[in-house]
């Protein structure tokens, strides 16, 4: 059976757990079994709407203890429901909480890890094989599990949520629940679009925007698309635009389905935090710009004159569709 | 307070990535190797500072060959105050977690620090399984922490926001950006990281339950479409007709 840890961060399914049960489901469809989804915490509403993406049973530890995360407790959770449940194959996000607990599992469940997998697996004899992008992007490596028990963490947007069954009754599930060692004071959060790891639309600018004052248009543009702003490190490390914004290697890795970088010129710490992107356009005075040879598509022309002819057109667009 | 780092070795940032001719394994022919970003700017530094600030010992731990002695040189040269290499491949996550924790356990750090991932696997696994080893709490992608006494706040940085947590030591922690700022190691640093203590340990024997079948570059792009700057209603046409993204 392959279990899903279906996260709610703050008692919210988001994009993420609809994605795991999605990839959960067709990796039981590969294995020839079904998909169980883990649910963790007593505010987390509305779980059987997971059935709806392929989970053929949901089961929540209702337990309002779960309702802050601490790795230490969550790990302890899981485990126990993946042994309950007897779970062959274990999938969580790759989001900073699957992150805190996937390693966690995978001591106590004596269970391969591999974090950060982006396509689904292939089963040979009782050894499960993946793939995973590596070096910031620059390669592609293969693994083989071979332990009895299989992790695997799921990379965001790397897997489109589909419709594959019906809502389903949530049934409860009682596993101990240790004490709490980490307790979380607040939770701050930043105001605005979709937070940038989970963004399906980035716009982006650097240096060539010259001051501040000029994000105006970026954020039109973004606005235009339902996207998300971001920034390059140079931006950021002038406080021109906060640091949550940065993305590349030292800021946050993304993976959109479209990048729009503005004015920035493609330095190879920024494309390590971008390059898994599926469409990148460049906007860019500079030809030589390096950037160009990592896009798909790239005009060569003034930021100040092209962003807003593209919010028009994108407008104009949106507007007939 | 005993303070342990966990130091990785990775190819620098700009290094070409390669791989021998069968694909199995990183070719390190011509590459420049640094210490891990995450661990260098954030861990590291972040460690030494509490230990200025209070007193202690900083103890730099790399699982790892000989060569990467350079690499242990040079955290001892930005503060640490000793080393310690696990003689041994870092061949996996779970191997070079196993090693941690192993050292560990019997010297009741109060703290361990590591990077939030190596930019070389990207794993961000090893932190939370040397947790797990030594039953310890552990904050990823921890952008903040300060101490009062045994009590640690920290905020990690989480999808759309930041979480603040207290906690009690002894915690494993994996360090961000906006924990320290980068230190460039001084000349005295260097000169007295020479005669610091580098303690070499055996590993301990791991069966790994994930084995690497092998490397290969992702297909390469098929090149720019390059759209006239006048023609932004074509951009959005492809984009929505070609690239399916809009």
């Amino acid at each position: 059976m392959v279990l899903v840890y279906a996260e709610s961060p703050g008692g919210q399914f988001k994009k993420s757990a609809f994605e795991a049960v999605t990839y959960g489901k067709k990796v039981a469809g590969l294995l020839g079994t079904s998909c169980v989804a883990v649910v963790l915490g007593a505010n987390a509403s509305g779980a059987g709407e997971l059935g709806r993406y392929g989970a053929s049973r949901v089961v929540q530890v209702a337990d309002a203890a779960l309702d802050h995360f601490d790795s230490q407790v969550y790990a302890a959770v899981l485990s126990a429901a993946a042994r309950e449940l007897q779970a062959g194959v274990l999938i969580l996000n790759h989001t900073s909480g699957g992150k805190s607990i996937a390693g966690r599992l995978a001591v106590r469940l004596q269970a391969g890890l591999v974090s950060g997998v982006n396509g689904l697996p292939v089963a040979s004899g009782t050894e499960l094989r993946v793939k995973k992008s590596v070096f910031s992007g620059k390669a592609v490596a293969e693994y083989a599990i071979v332990s009895p028990v299989k992790i695997l963490s799921l990379t965001g947007n790397a897997v489109r949520p589909e419709a594959m069954g019906q809502p389903v009754a949530v049934e409860p599930l009682a596993v101990p629940v240790p004490a709490a060692r980490v307790s979380v004071k607040s939770v701050k959060t930043i105001e605005g679009r979709v937070p940038l790891p989970e963004a399906e639309v980035v716009v982006s600018a650097g240096r060539g925007m010259k001051d501040p004052a000029n994000w105006g248009i970026v954020e039109d543009l973004a606005a235009a698309l339902e996207a998300t702003t971001a920034c390059s490190r140079p931006v950021a490390d002038s406080e021109w635009r906060p640091h949550h914004e940065h993305v590349g290697q030292t800021g946050i890795a993304i993976r959109p389905n479209l990048y729009i970088a503005i004015g920035i010129s493609g330095a190879i710490q920024h494309l390590a935090g971008v390059n898994n992107s599926k469409v990148i356009v460049v906007i860019n005075k500079d030809p030589e710009a390096p950037f160009f040879k990592a896009a798909d598509y790239g005009v060569v022309g003034d930021l100040f004159d092209v962003v807003p002819r593209l919010t028009e057109a994108v407008r104009k667009f949106k507007a007939a569709h | 307070m005993k303070i342990l780092v966990c130091i990785s070795q990775t190819p620098d940032t700009t290094a070409k990535i390669s791989f021998t001719p069968d694909g199995a394994s990183f070719n390190p022919a011509g590459v420049q190797f640094i210490m891990n970003p995450y661990d260098e700017w954030y861990a590291l530094v972040r460690a030494c500072e509490i230990r200025e600030a209070g007193g202690g010992t900083v103890v730099a731990l790399n699982v790892g060959p000989a060569a990467n002695e350079v690499t242990i040189r040079k955290a001892l040269a930005i503060g640490a105050d000793e080393a310690v290499r696990i003689d041994a491949d870092p061949s996996s996550a779970a191997f070079v977690a196993k090693q941690v924790a192993e050292y560990a356990k019997a010297e009741n750090f109060d703290l361990i620090f590591l990077g939030k991932e190596t930019i070389d696997y990207n794993g961000s696994e090893v932190g939370a399984m040397v947790a797990e080893h030594l039953d310890l709490p552990y904050i990823s992608n921890a952008s903040q922490l300060h101490l009062n006494g045994n009590a640690a706040t920290l905020e990690r940085d989480i999808e759309g926001g930041v979480e603040v947590l207290e906690v009690a030591l002894p915690l494993v922690l994996s360090a961000a950006k906006g924990m320290a700022e980068q230190r460039i190691p001084n000349m005295r640093g260097i000169m007295m990281a020479r005669s610091k203590p580098l303690k070499v340990v055996p590993p301990v024997a791991l069966d790994e339950p994930v084995k690497t079948i092998g490397f290969t570059l992702p297909p390469a792009k098929a090149g720019v479409r390059l759209v006239d700057p006048e023609q932004m209603d074509e951009l959005v046409r492809l984009l929505h007709e070609e690239a399916k993204v809009i």
